[in-house]
């Protein structure tokens, strides 16, 4: 899986002010793509688009698989900087970042801590309702713990307290894999078990109907930005076969909302991103409910970057140009990466 | 990357609304009805980690190539530039190579066909075979009756045509006769058309049974009886393991018959050559259908095979593969037998796969994450056949990795097992997800 550097292409304009740790010659840069999760085959594809936007900026790129080759062809390789374009698992549960700074090198978006926390979307969710968002109602349940109380009386206190319909997903994934939204009381053990398949924990949140939103956030040095929120429009669930086969989902870029709620939607995306301490790019899950509300659903630190992927859409709802905007990404972070080991936290 | 196509009205069968939207698909109201269905769906993405080292694959179908004499095949492919280049890179005929199509004779005549060359069309690969004669014959809506299951690249293909397959019990031994027939009969008592009866009848795939002999004239003479043509699909008939191979249906009827074959599991499915025997009314179409597709399949592939052939003992390799391959069946069956004693399963005597079904009230398809956690990969059953049934079985193919792999890979496979079960049992509910419609590993998938 890994390819050799290829020439980048004559570069269009970087930026003559040479910026510090940015070197003065094209950057180096290690795409990461694919790893054994679930969602391989959508982390190749974006990882492929990362690597061909760059190169069109003038950036030197090489595209790694998670494997065993890994530490060696970074350690030999030495490149600039590591972006890592996984999705789920040890993509975007802090481990592989970690790594990556136990290698020395600078990592390109979330460092490991702070992955690992937006990665469990319950512990996402917990958080940025203290920093006062609203999110919706959810319970947080292993599979072990149904074992332990029965099922039929867990379920049913769930619909009891969270009425229905309800969402039931995997606590940590992504691509919409095992997600169902349950409308009636009798598909709810199904639900669990298409869930379980996943992963051995579960959020169960209830259903906020309303206009569905992404909101990407970038960070180009100077401060956290949300791009053009996009809008979600689809004829049934939005899941693996709408995100990925162009035709199910009809997208609004921008989103089709008020100015207020606009400007609602963006405070929201950046106070998560801010709040769960991400870095340099993020892509907020929300719902606007029919009272105007926003409701945050989940926080993404390796968004998809596929074709039909939802953050590249909305640097082009921006106007920016992907290999620039992806070539920003990486200079923004050659300038203010600490190399090694996230410090401690004072307890 | 950034530059967007010229705007260009979106039409589909969904409302859009007035303002500006996007389906990123500009030509989405221009698709033909028969691409509906393929689409890529989360169960194929799953598949996408079985070419990791990690990960034990007895999903996919690949043969195990790595016993083939490569210093000797790289001398054929430089004698047939060397001595016979400007033919082979040049345009050839839409029928096939005379002289492979001779070689083709000597090869069936091990499954006592008697034909003559101008009986052959060589294709690319046999799927291309499948293709032109489901193009031949069938309209949208005409009836294919096919096994129950059946392989999902032929399933695929009258998808494509929008043909309506109805399936017919097998058992250990095969289509079973009566059940055939009741099937002829009601379809004809409903007034629909049937346009052929399609079959593998050696090592079938998925099922990795045979059709017993005293059946394959009765099978014959109840579709002759209903005026239904026979196509026998036979990529595996050559890699019995413990017996010789068993008369073609082809052999006993020359008329009701087209009959396919292919060098992809006898020898290799890198030169994507296969071919057709059919009634010479039939090849005629087959020829133009052909011409009209491809103009002709690869000159230098023929040439490549028709070399090996004449100057390689394909004999011996073949009997290399069976030997191979036995071993390998030996592995997933002793291996079932320890680890999965829950489950049951049909023993194949030749080909690639095993057909398994779970226990009780498990569901191939859900169970698939869980698998891939695991890192073992399989075919859920729903691919095999064309309405969704099957999710109670899965397919294992035993072809690609080592005896030693295959053991590893079960041992894995029951994990995941006992875990779903435990699940299902848990919530006392499974089955009937949703249905995705490509759900089989593409072909280069271990």
């Amino acid at each position: 899986m890994t390819t050799s550097p290829v020439p980048p292409a004559a570069s269009p304009s970087p930026s003559s002010t040479p910026t510090p740790g940015v070197p003065d010659r094209a950057p180096r840069v290690a795409v990461l793509a694919g790893g054994l999760s679930h969602e391989r085959d959508v982390s190749l594809r974006s990882g492929r688009r990362v690597a061909e936007a760059l190169r069109s900026s003038g950036v030197e790129v090489s595209v790694h698989d998670v494997d065993a080759d890994l530490i060696a062809a970074l350690t030999e390789l030495r490149p600039d900087l590591v972006w890592p374009v996984l999705h789920g698992s040890s993509g975007e549960d802090g481990s592989v970042r970690d790594v990556v700074q136990l290698l020395g090198l600078p990592l390109l978006g979330t460092g490991p801590r702070a992955s690992r926390v937006a990665w469990s979307k319950s512990i996402a969710k917990t958080l940025v309702s203290r920093a006062g968002l609203v999110t919706p109602e959810f319970v947080t349940l292993p599979q072990s713990l149904f074992r332990e109380l029965g099922p039929a009386r867990v379920l049913s206190a769930i619909v009891e307290r969270l009425g229905l319909p309800v969402v039931v997903k995997p606590s940590r994934g992504g691509s919409a894999l095992g997600v169902s939204v349950v409308q009636s009381p009798d598909d709810l053990a199904r639900a669990m078990v298409e869930c379980f398949a996943y992963g051995d924990t579960a959020l169960i949140e209830r259903a906020v109907s309303g206009v569905e939103v992404a909101v990407s956030v970038v960070d180009l040095g100077d401060g956290a930005v949300a791009l053009p929120p996009i809008e979600i429009v689809t004829d049934g669930p939005y899941d693996y076969d709408a995100r990925y086969n162009p035709g199910r989902v009809e997208y609004f870029a921008p989103a089709r909302l008020s100015d207020a709620t606009r400007a609602e939607v963006e405070r929201v995306a950046l106070v998560a991103h801010r709040s769960l301490g991400l870095t340099r790019l993020s892509r907020s899950d929300l719902i606007v409910d029919t009272e105007g509300v926003v409701h945050f659903l989940e926080v993404n630190v390796s968004p998809g970057m596929t074709e039909t992927s939802l953050f590249p859409q909305a640097a082009e709802a921006a106007g920016h140009n992907l290999g620039a905007l992806y070539r920003s990404l990486v200079e923004a972070s050659l300038a203010a990466a600490p190399v090694g080991l996230e410090p401690v936290p004072a307890p | 990357m950034t530059s967007q196509p010229l705007p260009r009205p979106e039409t589909s069968g969904t409302p859009t609304s007035s303002a500006a939207g996007t389906r990123l698909d500009p030509w989405l109201g221009s698709y033909a009805e028969r691409t509906h269905g393929m689409r890529s769906s989360e169960i194929r993405a799953l598949f996408a980690v079985a070419n990791r080292p990690e990960v034990v694959s007895l999903a996919g179908g690949m043969p195990f190539l790595d016993g083939l004499p490569l210093d000797a095949l790289s001398q054929v492919a430089a004698s047939v530039v060397a001595e016979r280049g400007l033919q082979a890179l040049q345009y050839g005929s839409g029928q096939g190579d005379q002289t492979l199509r001779e070689q083709i004779l000597e090869v069936m005549a091990l499954e006592q066909i008697t034909a003559h060359p101008d009986d052959v069309v060589v294709t690319t690969g046999s799927q291309q075979a499948l293709d032109l004669v489901t193009r031949v014959f069938v309209d949208p809506g005409d009836v294919v009756v096919a096994e129950a299951p059946s392989y999902v690249g032929a399933l695929g293909v009258f998808r494509a045509y929008q043909a309506d397959v109805v399936h017919v019990a097998i058992d250990e031994h095969g289509l079973v006769p009566a059940a055939l027939e009741e099937t002829l009969a009601a379809l004809a008592a409903a007034g629909r058309r049937t346009k052929f009866l399609y079959t593998v009848p050696n090592f079938h795939n998925p099922a990795g049974v045979s059709l017993a002999l005293e059946r394959r004239p009765q099978i014959l003479e109840i579709a002759r009886r209903y005026g239904v043509l026979v196509l026998e699909d036979n990529p595996y008939g050559l890699l019995g393991f413990d017996r010789d191979p068993w008369p073609a249906l082809r052999s006993y009827d020359e008329d009701g018959v087209i009959y396919l074959g292919s060098f992809s599991k006898t020898f290799a499915p890198g030169y994507r050559v296969g071919w057709a025997v059919a009634p010479h009314a039939v090849r005629e179409k087959l020829v133009l259908a052909s011409e009209s597709a491809i103009l002709c399949p690869s000159n230098a592939s023929q040439i490549a095979i028709s070399s090996y052939l004449s100057t390689c003992d394909w004999r011996g390799q073949v009997k290399s593969y069976r030997e191979m391959y036995r071993e390998r069946r030996d592995a997933m069956i002793s291996a079932l037998s320890e680890h999965l004693p829950e489950a049951s399963w049909t023993v194949p005597d030749g080909g690639f796969y095993t057909w398994v079904r779970l226990p009780e009230g498990l569901d191939a398809r859900d169970m698939l994450p869980r698998a891939v956690t695991a890192r073992v990969a399989y075919v859920p059953g729903t691919a095999f056949y064309y309405d969704g049934t099957g999710a109670d079985h899965m397919r294992l193919s035993f072809c690609y990795p080592t005896p030693e792999r295959i053991r590893e890979g079960v041992r894995r496979l029951a994990g995941v097992v006992s875990g779903e079960r435990e699940l299902v049992e848990l919530f006392g509910t499974g089955g009937g997800a949703s249905d995705d419609d490509v759900v089989s590993p593409a072909p280069n998938i271990p």
